[in-house]
């Protein structure tokens, strides 16, 4: 794992059509790669928030964020540093749970404090969140019993405490 | 000539009030057009901005009227004068509005890529917004390499573009491209026009963001059904870009510390790019270098920012710069970077670049800082403030005794004088020059220095881009900024002739010169009718080497003198007869093939003021540009001339 040079950006923008897509050209052009990716509307209708996790150096980095401010559409950008935000993604994956396997699925999900939110036959489907090591460490335990498919969210993520991205910032006051 | 940038205005009308970046003061995230006084300090000119809230003031417009005629109004409340375009089915309800127009002039081009490089040369000859338009689909994408060499050379332009009826985006519609995601790599911004009533908006914001800051282009896509349908133009317009706040005040306390090292150092250069003559800073520049007796490098991108007749300029950096420039960075203690970008071409081999230097480095554009290059004292903000500022500092500093010397007594006589030994000795020993070619032909760079010399300083000149564009980069005497046209980043073949058109434009009242290659001049040479109907004289001079040089020259360094695919028949075959070319463009058609008549026929061109030139120089096609640091290697390996490498590693040079 590439945990040392893993960074999660926390990017505010106008909620208008083709940000996300300057903001993903711009990885792609600029050379750097997107580990996760989520979107969605922000406390204002007008604003999207991304969060963005990938893997780089420190210059890089600089030089992502720099690049990424110059988009017109950008509002804020800050780097959320794991001890001081909160991350979460989302995970639904379908297991093969036949009667036999069924309470030890069961079992390892309750140990994730995952839920069962589907049930066939012979599969059960689970939805857990949490931080990425969590889901991954859950979808190790359930390898065994044998996916059938998954889906998993890009990472989420928020700063601890009362601050809010938009404090102190250079947005409009009321829009 | 020189109009105050919005910047600039935004810089006077800031004055004492609170502009950091950071704070909510700062953050003028939605301006109005009317906003308070911003143009009343301005002695040269307001800027179109400025214009169109003078020509707003007091009396607000709303009216109804087509999308369209909301267009032409915008652009003549934005101080549009000169439109380059073409017109075609999506774009074609503008075309309507725009026959009625007293103060718009359009220019009706031959090709879309003729109207984007006409829009650039206008904008680098007269520092103002150039406007190009096209309609969707082809129209479109034959804008993208000009929109594209602007974005590398930061040229303010805004390009109009028609798109197919919103109901049919999306659906491959009949000449339907999409622009915007086709030019998100290469436009600072670029806008799909979703409302007829946005249509004043943005068209003020795509100038806006066009001039200020970091200059580049911007495109601006409009459906047809919001071009034919009604819709109200209300101006001014309030512009609604709250993320785009360009730092152009330098933090003094970088500055401060820029100004302390520079007082200090023994082996300083300037090492200043396209970005002076963008901040129009070239007067403040030579105050700064004059106070501080440093030597000056000039890039590609601004040849003319500094005179060539200074004695503190060592001439051009990089792959084909002078002997004395390079050296001076390879062996600086201290690199101050002002408004450049650490090019490929000008570094060279990266980890071998100035190894000795520390570097300021101050750009408009935070991103440059730190790309390429480690930077130890990074400065941010407008390139004429930055150097305003360090100016004050430097003051300051000779003021409190440090820095021994001031203003010529820190150069040549004081505390730089074994630098300037060193350089001069360079200088004297590694001059820029040729070799008349064994075999009798015409020299190359005879042609180009001539018509230097007659046309003068004044003159403006702009090149295609190959040997020749090296040639006139280094033997053409610059004085004055924005008399050097070329493209520097995308190196466009085909950009000279589109852009001389577009800077005589701009400019009536200066001469402007074509130096283009046979090769370059062949892919837009169609312009020529352009200039001959619509009255833009310029002088085309055909470097005629009957093959693509630049590239023959790297096949015969590089490849063994394996010739592939470089020939282009022009001499073998005079195909085209460049002469014959000339008069069926509308154009005087002269030919030179011997150094005796090179004069008489510069001159024979000069006297030529109702129609443009062309004249066909026919020289030696093994003339090489010297001196050269090749590709991918240290700038300590530049050959003076084929097999020559001067010395550098000795210390007494």
């Amino acid at each position: 794992m590439q945990l040392m040079t893993k960074h999660t950006l926390s990017v505010l923008v106008e909620n208008r059509p083709g940000v996300l897509a300057r903001v993903a050209g711009l990885f792609s052009r600029r050379g750097f790669n997107i580990t996760s990716l989520a979107v969605g509307e922000a406390e204002h209708p007008d604003l999207s928030r991304i969060t963005l996790v990938f893997d780089a150096d420190a210059s890089p980095l600089e030089q992502v964020t720099k690049q990424l401010n110059k988009l017109v559409n950008i509002l804020k950008i800050v780097e959320l540093d794991p001890a001081a935000s909160v991350q979460r993604e989302l995970l639904l994956v379908k297991v093969r749970a036949d009667r036999a396997a069924r309470s030890a699925v069961l079992e390892t999900c309750a140990m994730f404090r995952a839920r069962v939110i589907d049930v066939a036959p012979d599969a059960l489907t689970i939805e857990a969140t949490g931080d990425p090591e969590k889901t991954s460490a859950l979808l190790r335990d359930l390898e065994p019993f044998g996916i059938r498919e998954m889906v998993q969210s890009g990472v989420v993520a928020l700063g601890r405490g009362s601050r809010s991205i938009t404090n102190g910032s250079t947005l409009r006051a009321a829009s | 000539m020189t109009r105050p940038t919005p910047e600039v205005l935004a810089h006077r009308a800031s004055t004492g009030a609170a502009a950091s970046g950071t704070s909510p003061a700062g953050g003028a995230v939605a301006e109005p057009l009317s906003g308070g006084g911003a143009a009343s300090g301005a002695p040269q000119g307001p800027s179109p901005l400025a214009v169109a809230q003078a020509a707003a003031q007091g009396r607000p417009v709303s009216e109804q009227m087509t999308g369209a005629s909301c267009l032409i109004r915008s652009l003549e409340s934005l101080d549009v004068d000169v439109i380059f375009g073409i017109p075609g089915g999506t774009i074609l309800p503008a075309y309507d509005p725009l026959f009625d127009s007293k103060k718009l002039r359009h220019i009706l081009v031959r090709h879309e890529q003729g109207a984007g490089h006409a829009a650039t040369g206008y904008a680098q000859a007269t520092g103002r917004v150039g406007v190009c338009m096209a309609t969707s689909g082809p129209g479109a994408t034959n804008l993208v390499t000009a929109i594209a060499d602007a974005y590398m050379d930061s040229v303010p332009i805004v390009a109009i573009t028609g798109q197919v009826a919103r109901p049919l985006i999306g659906t491959d519609a009949f000449q339907e491209a999409d622009i915007c995601g086709i030019t998100l790599p290469v436009t600072k911004h670029n806008f799909l026009v979703q409302r007829g009533e946005d249509i004043p908006r943005i068209l003020a914001e795509a100038f806006h963001l066009a001039a200020t800051g970091r200059p580049g282009p911007v495109l601006v896509d409009l459906p047809k059904d919001l071009l034919a349908g009604q819709t109200t133009f209300s101006w001014p317009p309030t512009l609604d870009l709250p993320g785009y706040r360009p730092t152009l005040h330098p933090h003094g306390k970088q500055t401060r510390e820029a100004a302390r090292m520079i007082v200090r150092a023994k082996q300083p250069v300037f090492y200043v790019g396209g970005g002076i003559i963008k901040a129009d800073a070239a007067d403040s520049l030579r105050a700064l270098a004059e106070l501080t007796g440093i030597p000056v490098v000039t890039t590609l991108m601004a040849r003319g920012a500094f005179p060539d007749s200074h004695p503190q300029h060592l001439g051009m950096p990089g792959m084909h710069g002078t002997v004395s420039a390079v050296y001076s960075f390879q062996k600086a203690d201290l690199l101050i970077a002002l408004g450049t970008r650490f090019d490929d071409r000008v570094t060279g081999q990266l980890a071998s670049f100035a190894p000795n230097a520390k570097v300021v480095h101050a750009d408009v554009d935070p991103a440059e800082i730190g790309k390429n290059r480690a930077v130890d004292v990074p400065i941010v903000g407008d390139v004429r403030h930055v150097i305003d500022e360090l100016i004050t500092s430097i003051v300051a500093e000779h003021a409190a005794g440090r820095g021994v010397g001031n203003n010529a007594e820190a150069g040549r006589g004081g505390r730089l004088a074994a630098w300037w030994a060193q350089l001069d000795e360079l200088r004297r020993r590694c001059p820029l020059g040729w070799e008349e070619p064994p075999d009798g032909t015409l020299a190359p760079q005879r042609v180009i220095q001539r018509i230097g010399q007659l046309a003068g300083p004044e003159a403006i000149y702009v090149a295609g881009v190959g040997q020749h564009q090296m040639w006139a980069s280094q033997f053409i005497s610059y004085e004055r900024p924005r008399t050097w046209l070329n493209s520097g980043g995308l190196g466009t073949m085909g950009y000279g002739v589109p852009a001389g058109m577009g800077a005589k434009v701009g400019r009536p009242d200066a001469v402007v010169w074509v130096i283009d290659g046979d090769g370059c001049f062949q892919m837009t040479s169609q312009e020529l009718a352009t200039c001959a109907l619509e009255g833009i004289p310029v002088k085309v001079a055909v470097i005629n080497n009957g093959n693509l040089g630049m590239v023959r020259q790297w096949q015969t360094l590089f490849y063994g003198e394996r010739y592939s695919n470089t020939d282009l028949g022009t001499h073998k075959h005079r195909i085209p007869d460049f002469v014959k070319l000339a008069e069926a463009l509308g154009c005087v058609g002269l030919r030179c093939e011997t150094s005796d008549d090179l004069d008489a026929t510069i001159e024979a061109a000069m006297r030529i003021n109702d129609r443009p030139v062309v004249i066909d120089f026919v020289v030696g096609k093994d003339a090489m540009v010297w001196p050269m640091v090749a590709a991918g290697t240290s700038n300590d390996e530049i050959m003076f001339a084929r097999g020559i490498r001067p010395i550098f590693d000795a210390d007494d040079v």
